[in-house]
């Protein structure tokens, strides 16, 4: 008798989408979950009204606003003209369209990769589309998801589908267990400064091993959410009774008469034993140390006991005058250890880590301490209302604001700095977000990419300390 | 979608890896609804010495001579030449309307992040990735005469030097026959529109908390 052959997660969730094979390199691909945002989609809406068309199943959407929305004073509304247009634009476009969305001042508005999962819009084996590249977030669940353009945003609107190439696989086994301090985000940080920031390009990467089992949901999503950051559209989690715990009784979860029917499928969503990937990747996690990026470029990271590595050590030309243009830019000097850099500000939200565990990491760091007098501002933007309201519920607001670290409104911030939060010129700021390039949180803006605890250590302290020793 | 066949044009050499999609186009930019325009930022903060703002005439801002945009021997260069891993970062498409508003029609680089690879394909602007080699001999030819032309020629996929080298490259036949005949991509899915709805139909039974 024939056996089946082996299968990857990959394998699974884009066998189960499949509408047509064009047999030329691409695959019609159906899309169970569209989540809108203002900056991607306005240009789409209006392809659809100029062609005449309209979405093809409503309920697959859902909108909220976030890129450009204020983290103070929200009920003033948006001072800037032309941000506040681009809002007025979603509204008017889902209203139009009857497109579900949380309104700014909806305690459910949040960053779309925060508000999607924390709804259960968001669930194992789905496939998952979003114009904006950190969709790769909700791989956490098990689910295909990757971020797209405009061009797209609109296709699957119009089509609830996606004309895709099927993309090569990568696991990154990460084996034992990571060591106090280290998180999430250091393992996907240092999985980048591993592989590089093209290691992932034309794969879709599973991680696995004992280190990635252990993380919390919250901590799966902050790896999964910088699986672009590697180069990789799409990042996977196999589902485990953690995954199912963290959908129950979300508002858009199975409701009782499904769940059990969806439990038993979403228990398949693994990779059999034996499935056979394109790369294999093995990372010992105990060897893993809270990470620190130095220049504008997520693999221009190291351990936070390294040093400002030499651009004269590089034997690649290009690299080499890269690694020039970075430190220039970022106003480091070769072989300053990391400890020594002075930081001016201190951003911790981020789709990559503003939810509940973040801001309580953080706020374990910063209970009863002050922030350094030279560090002039220290902001914490939860992710959503509603981890505004969990964190306001356990006093973590009162313990960043006795340390002097301001509570912000939910939203995108500082991680992009389209609203008004943004670094100044040659400022220096510990961010818990997902990129370091240059100008991405400001013109001038520099950035080191941290975790939550990390940059909350660095506030207190007035420059970069190991958490595992502060 | 406008089609794409063959070009013979200069070429822009940008001369460093890792070029991201906040370099093409900064953030500021993307508060516009429209999806022209975008030209005159197209690598804003390397390309004028002053911020600027969707509200700033960039004709009153002061370009970075230093920059090679603004070297007036690559005046009306309509191909790209980078290096590896361009567009990486963020998905925004207006990256390639970027490109394309400021009168660029292809991007020529060792390798490409995914999403802008794909972003490219759905505006009838050619991305092609070639090896590290022959990328370093098109930035040689250009660098040793800015008024060097390079053709692009999709049906034939080669990409052909003044020197007479060719260089062949691969491409997708799906994005080759789209760009070539200038299709509308949504258009012809909607001819399945039958398969989808039978898709549905049969996911409803598997799957019916999806439909719920």
């Amino acid at each position: 008798m024939p056996t089946q052959t082996p299968q990857t997660l990959y394998d699974k969730v884009w066998n189960a989408h499949v509408v047509t094979d064009a047999g030329d390199g691409s695959a019609l691909i159906y899309i169970d979950r569209h989540l809108v945002h203002e900056v991607t989609s306005p240009q789409a809406f209006d392809g659809l009204r100029i062609n005449g068309r309209k979405p093809w199943r409503l309920a697959a959407n859902l909108a909220v606003p976030d890129h450009n929305v204020p983290t103070v004073n929200r009920a003033g509304g948006i001072a800037d003209p032309i941000s506040r247009a681009q809002l007025d634009a979603l509204d008017s476009n889902c209203a139009e369209f009857g497109i579900t969305k949380f309104d700014l001042m909806d305690v459910r508005q949040g960053i779309v990769h925060v508000m999607g999962p924390e709804q259960g819009a968001t669930l194992p084996g789905m496939t998952v589309v979003c114009g904006d590249s950190h969709t790769s977030t909700h791989g956490a669940f098990g689910a295909l998801a990757f971020g797209i353009g405009t061009s797209e945003v609109e296709h699957a609107l119009a089509t609830q589908t996606l004309v895709l190439k099927k993309a090569k696989s990568m696991l990154i086994r990460v084996n034992g267990h990571v060591g106090p301090g280290v998180t999430g985000k250091d393992i996907t940080l240092a999985i980048i400064g591993r592989l590089g920031t093209a290691g992932g390009t034309g794969f879709v990467v599973e991680y696995a091993g004992e280190a990635i089992e252990d993380l919390s949901m919250e901590g799966r999503m902050t790896l999964c959410n910088m699986a672009i950051e590697g180069g990789a559209r799409a990042g996977l989690v196999a589902v485990d009774d953690k995954t199912i715990a963290y959908v129950k009784g979300r508002p858009f979860a199975p409701k009782a008469v499904h769940w059990d029917a969806a439990v038993a499928y979403w228990k398949t969503l693994k990779s059999d034993p034996g499935a056979v990937f394109d790369k294999v990747i093995e990372i010992d996690a105990a060897e893993i140390a809270p990470q620190v990026t130095w220049g504008t470029s997520p693999e221009m990271v190291g351990p936070v006991t390294a040093r400002v590595p030499d651009p004269a050590t590089a034997t690649d030309p290009v690299k080499r005058s890269g690694m020039e243009k970075a430190l220039a830019y970022m106003g480091l000097t070769a072989n300053t250890p990391i400890e020594q850099i002075r930081i001016d500000k201190v951003f911790i939200g981020s789709c990559t880590n503003s939810r509940i565990e973040d801001l309580r990491a953080a706020a374990q760091v910063v209970k009863g301490r002050k922030k350094a007098d030279s560090v002039m501002l220290a902001m914490v933007v939860p992710g959503s209302g509603l981890v505004k309201q969990q964190a306001e519920a356990e006093g973590l607001d009162r313990i960043f604001l006795e340390a002097g670290f301001e509570w912000r409104e939910p939203g995108c911030s500082m991680c992009l700095a389209m609203n008004a939060d943004r670094l100044e010129p040659g400022e220096r700021c510990a961010s818990t977000s997902n990129r370091n390039f240059e100008g991405r949180q400001g013109q001038g803006g520099r950035t080191h990419l941290v975790s939550p605890a990390m940059a909350a250590a660095a506030g207190i302290a007035g420059h970069f300390v190991d958490v595992r020793s502060f | 979608m406008r089609a794409f066949t063959q070009l013979t044009a200069k070429a822009l050499p940008l001369d460093r890896p890792n070029v991201d999609t906040d370099a093409i186009i900064p953030k500021q930019y993307l508060k516009s609804i429209k999806r022209t325009g975008f030209g005159p930022f197209l690598f804003d903060d390397w390309r004028y010495l002053d911020p600027g703002t969707l509200d700033i005439d960039p004709a009153t801002r002061r370009p970075n001579p230093d920059f090679v945009l603004n070297d007036p021997r690559h005046a009306g260069a309509q191909i790209l030449l980078a290096r590896d891993n361009f567009g990486c970062g963020s998905s925004r498409e207006h990256a390639v309307w970027a490109m394309d508003d400021y009168g660029l029609r292809a991007v020529i680089a060792p390798s490409f992040a995914d999403i802008f690879f794909s972003n490219c394909f759905k505006n009838g602007f050619l991305p092609v990735a070639l090896a590290e080699d022959q990328v370093q001999a098109l930035f040689d030819v250009v660098n040793a005469d800015a008024s060097a032309e390079i053709t692009l020629d999709l049906p034939a996929q080669q990409v052909r030097l003044p020197d007479g080298r060719r260089f062949g490259f691969d491409i997708n036949p799906h994005h080759k026959h789209n760009l070539i005949e200038g299709l509308d991509e949504i258009g012809l899915t909607l001819q399945n529109a039958d398969a989808i709805k039978a898709y549905e139909a049969q996911r409803q039974q598997q799957a019916p908390w999806l439909f719920a």
